[in-house]
């Protein structure tokens, strides 16, 4: 491929902080480009505005390097780049009236005055705010600040615009027209766009490419349309758009076992391969109880607008179900899924998760068993009353019913036992793989859930086991429903 | 009732503030040359006060140290701020300290110690003002400092940066961006400065030259002295000193309420 044709390159950008050792970028690849729309994509703390304040120059990489036009342009200040930012909080000069905020960057290159008014009145033109010139900043509302940020950017022709969170501090309406709006601006222009956000809707709508990003790390780069029929890792599948995500695995040839059932699939992973299983919500077809893959009980009934959404508690396990046929909660129904609705990924790690209960006196519950440990810790800030309920940091209640608490343990950490009642749960041996200097069990519980125990001993398949799980190996994970 | 009881209070506190100045403001207007009988109307210290030459010397002699410090210190302190606050966190909160210690500091200390380094270690003449003036900088500076970092705080951070995203050097971008940002934190550094120089008197003792005299150091060793004319002129000097300072905070004041209103209506029109 001609190599001019990237108009800016990341190669292996990590970016530790020195006040306090954060990774907060690790490892970043990617190729953009000239004239592409890329959105980075992610939850806040993922690395995203970091990447792009090191393409601006504001941050440097602790190591790798960024070509623009095939050049480093590591050892280049800001003010020296042809890349020009649009920030999140607009970050006009409220000293200025509009024309000087937009001829500024002009003003800086010694831009003859007669130019400058002329540039600064087509940029105006281009965001719809002719005759704005002599306004001072304060009189403006956000949308039109907004606008003003644009065109102080756009006023210099940057090889490419970086926007951060652009559209953040907008109503929805107002961000809704400012999306096709930048979008057109983009098709016109033909200026390379590199835009931050943590809303997968907005990137959806506008990308040419998503980099969806978490914890400092790529987790996929792709066109919309891949990012989200085809997510490569479990986050993905949970970030973009709605989905029910399962851990499971591989029963045999196209066949995967996850919340509670067997489902026949199109992604082809050996026997015994530990999976997560991706269903969106649209996919799933409600049956008459008894005919569908696998069933359970209407839990709860919200109309949407276009649609139903459904949850429908099967065992264990919860599935959401967007139709457009109502249903009653407390109705037995089957649920079935076409085998290519089915995302199967293969797991990055064999950490075992699960949901745990809250019981009456707000401690946390196993299946029937207390876990000794304290809710306090896991949520931040919280503090324990004296009649044993919960208070947040903001000081208020916490109403169990409306969070849940996921357990992770790591399948080395879990033990068999033939003593069926000292451990958390019961199951039997389904599958096992001798890895070299351990075996890797499946343990499949009556719970309906899918253990991965990792021991050195040799267990027979179809062995009835109790696991015992240390709660101080567990790290639990706090979720609002 | 209560209602008068509280107009009392408020009344006697009011009286205990200002009947000090009041009393030497009416002396001021007579020819008594102590406190006590008043005898006939006389703007004759007034006359003593704008026309005897060592008096006219030294309140110039003050102004232009506190001005000239108050430059000087204003530079200093609000540069100090700017580099704490673009320091690293740790940096930053280094400079903050040791910013605070000459601040709680007791003046005597300050002037005793400069004297000592300057002068008895430097060698440097007091008659050369550079100590006198290094240790007016040196009380001024750290309340500069204090009365820019508010403003830099409240300062979006983004706006440098988007300066120097526009093309704008760090240099070009903090005189054209932050400067302007933080002038009022700037102005009224500057103003404490004023008035911290000309209400200083340790340090002035210790680092003056000898034949200098600020107001302080001038008004304690002429009320130990027995030239009755000088005294009750610095009764008008006392005097002169307070209505300046009175019309500049009802001025101050008169801004400030101008400034709110014009905000007000500014967030009108925003909406």
């Amino acid at each position: 491929m001609d190599r001019t044709e990237n108009i800016i390159e990341l190669k292996n950008i990590t970016k530790i902080f020195d006040d306090d050792g954060f990774t907060a970028v690790d490892n970043f690849n990617l190729e953009v480009k000239r004239g592409e729309f890329v959105t980075f994509l992610g939850p806040s703390g993922c690395g995203k505005t970091t990447t792009l304040r090191m393409i601006a120059g504001f941050d440097v990489p602790t190591s790798g390097d960024i070509l623009l036009n095939g050049k480093s342009i590591i050892g280049l200040p800001p003010y020296k780049r042809p890349i020009n930012t649009v920030f999140q909080r607009y970050a006009l000069f409220p000293h200025m009236n509009i024309y000087n905020n937009i001829a500024f960057g002009l003003r800086q290159k010694k831009t003859p005055e007669e130019e400058i008014r002329r540039r600064v009145r087509k940029v105006l033109d281009l965001v719809d705010l002719e005759g704005f010139e002599g306004r001072s900043v304060s009189t403006l509302s956000g949308g039109q600040q907004q606008r003003i940020a644009i065109a102080r950017a756009l006023i210099n022709e940057p090889e490419i615009l970086l926007l951060d969170e652009p559209l953040g501090a907008l109503d929805l309406k107002m961000r809704k027209e400012m999306q096709l709006e930048l979008k057109a601006m983009h098709d016109k222009l033909g200026i390379t766009f590199i835009y931050v956000t943590h809303d997968q809707e907005e990137a959806l709508t506008m990308s040419d490419k998503i980099v969806v990003m978490n914890e400092g790390k790529t987790q996929q780069i792709g066109t919309p349309e891949d990012i989200y029929n085809e997510p490569a890792t479990a986050f993905v599948a949970d970030f973009i758009g709605e989905s029910n995500i399962f851990s499971g695995v591989m029963t045999g040839k196209l066949r995967a076992r996850f919340c509670g059932g067997e489902f026949l699939c199109v992604d082809d992973f050996p026997e015994g391969t530990h999976i997560t299983a991706v269903v969106r919500p649209e996919d799933v077809e409600i049956v008459p109880a008894g005919t569908g893959i696998i069933s359970g009980v209407v839990d709860s009934v919200i109309f949407k607008g276009m649609h139903y959404e459904i949850t429908v508690l099967s065992g264990r396990n919860e599935m959401v179900i967007q139709t457009v046929n109502s249903a009653r909660p407390g109705d037995r129904v089957g649920l079935r899924v076409d085998p290519e609705n089915i995302h199967i990924i293969q797991a990055e790690d064999h950490t075992n998760s699960f949901p745990v209960d809250i019981n009456s006196a707000h401690r946390l519950e196993y299946n029937g068993h207390t876990l000794d440990t304290s809710l306090t810790r896991i949520i931040k800030g919280s503090k324990r009353l004296e009649n044993g309920s919960i208070l947040d940091a903001n000081g208020e209640v916490i109403d169990p019913a409306r969070i849940r608490i996921q357990a992770s343990i790591q399948p080395e950490d879990i033990e068999m036992t033939d003593d069926q009642d000292a451990g958390l749960v019961q199951g039997t041996i389904s599958n096992l793989i001798y890895l070299g200097d351990h075996y890797s069990y499946v343990i499949h519980t009556e719970l309906e859930q899918d253990f991965v125990v990792y021991d050195e001993d040799l267990w027979n398949m179809d062995d009835r086991v109790s696991l015992l799980m240390p709660v101080e190996k567990m790290t639990f994970t706090l979720r609002k429903k | 009732m209560k209602r008068s009881l509280r107009g009392l209070f408020l009344v006697l506190v009011l009286l205990i503030l200002y009947l000090p100045i009041l009393i030497l403001v009416v002396y001021s207007f007579t020819t008594s040359t102590q406190i006590g009988a008043i005898r006939g109307f006389s703007l004759h210290n007034y006359v003593t006060l704008f026309t005897t030459p060592e008096l006219r010397d030294m309140i110039t002699g003050t102004l232009a140290l506190a001005l000239g410090s108050a430059v000087i210190a204003t530079v200093l302190g609000t540069m100090g701020a700017i580099g704490a606050f673009y320091s690293s966190r740790r940096t930053g909160a280094v400079i903050s300290t040791v910013n605070q210690i000459p601040v709680v500091n007791a003046d005597v200390v300050t002037g005793f110690s400069i004297c000592i380094l300057l002068v008895v270690v430097f060698h440097i003449s007091k008659d050369s003002y550079i100590p006198l003036v290094a240790g007016h900088v040196t009380l001024c500076a750290p309340f500069v400092f204090l009365s820019v970092m508010p403003r830099i705080r409240q300062m979006d951070p983004s706006i440098y940066e988007a300066a120097l995203d526009l093309g704008a050097t760090p240099f070009d971008a903090l005189m054209q961006i932050v400067i302007p940002q933080i002038v009022p934190g700037i102005i009224s550094g500057f103003a404490l400065a004023i008035t911290l120089s000309l209400d200083d008197y340790f340090i002035a003792t210790y680092t003056k030259p000898a034949m200098f005299d600020t107001i302080s150091t001038y008004v304690v060793n002429a009320t130990k002295g027995s030239q009755t004319t000088i005294k009750t002129a610095l009764w008008a000097l006392s005097t002169v000193i307070f209505v300046i300072v009175v019309l500049i905070v009802i001025g101050m004041n008169l801004r400030s309420i101008r400034q709110e209103r014009a905000e007000k209506t500014g967030r009108r029109l925003h909406v």
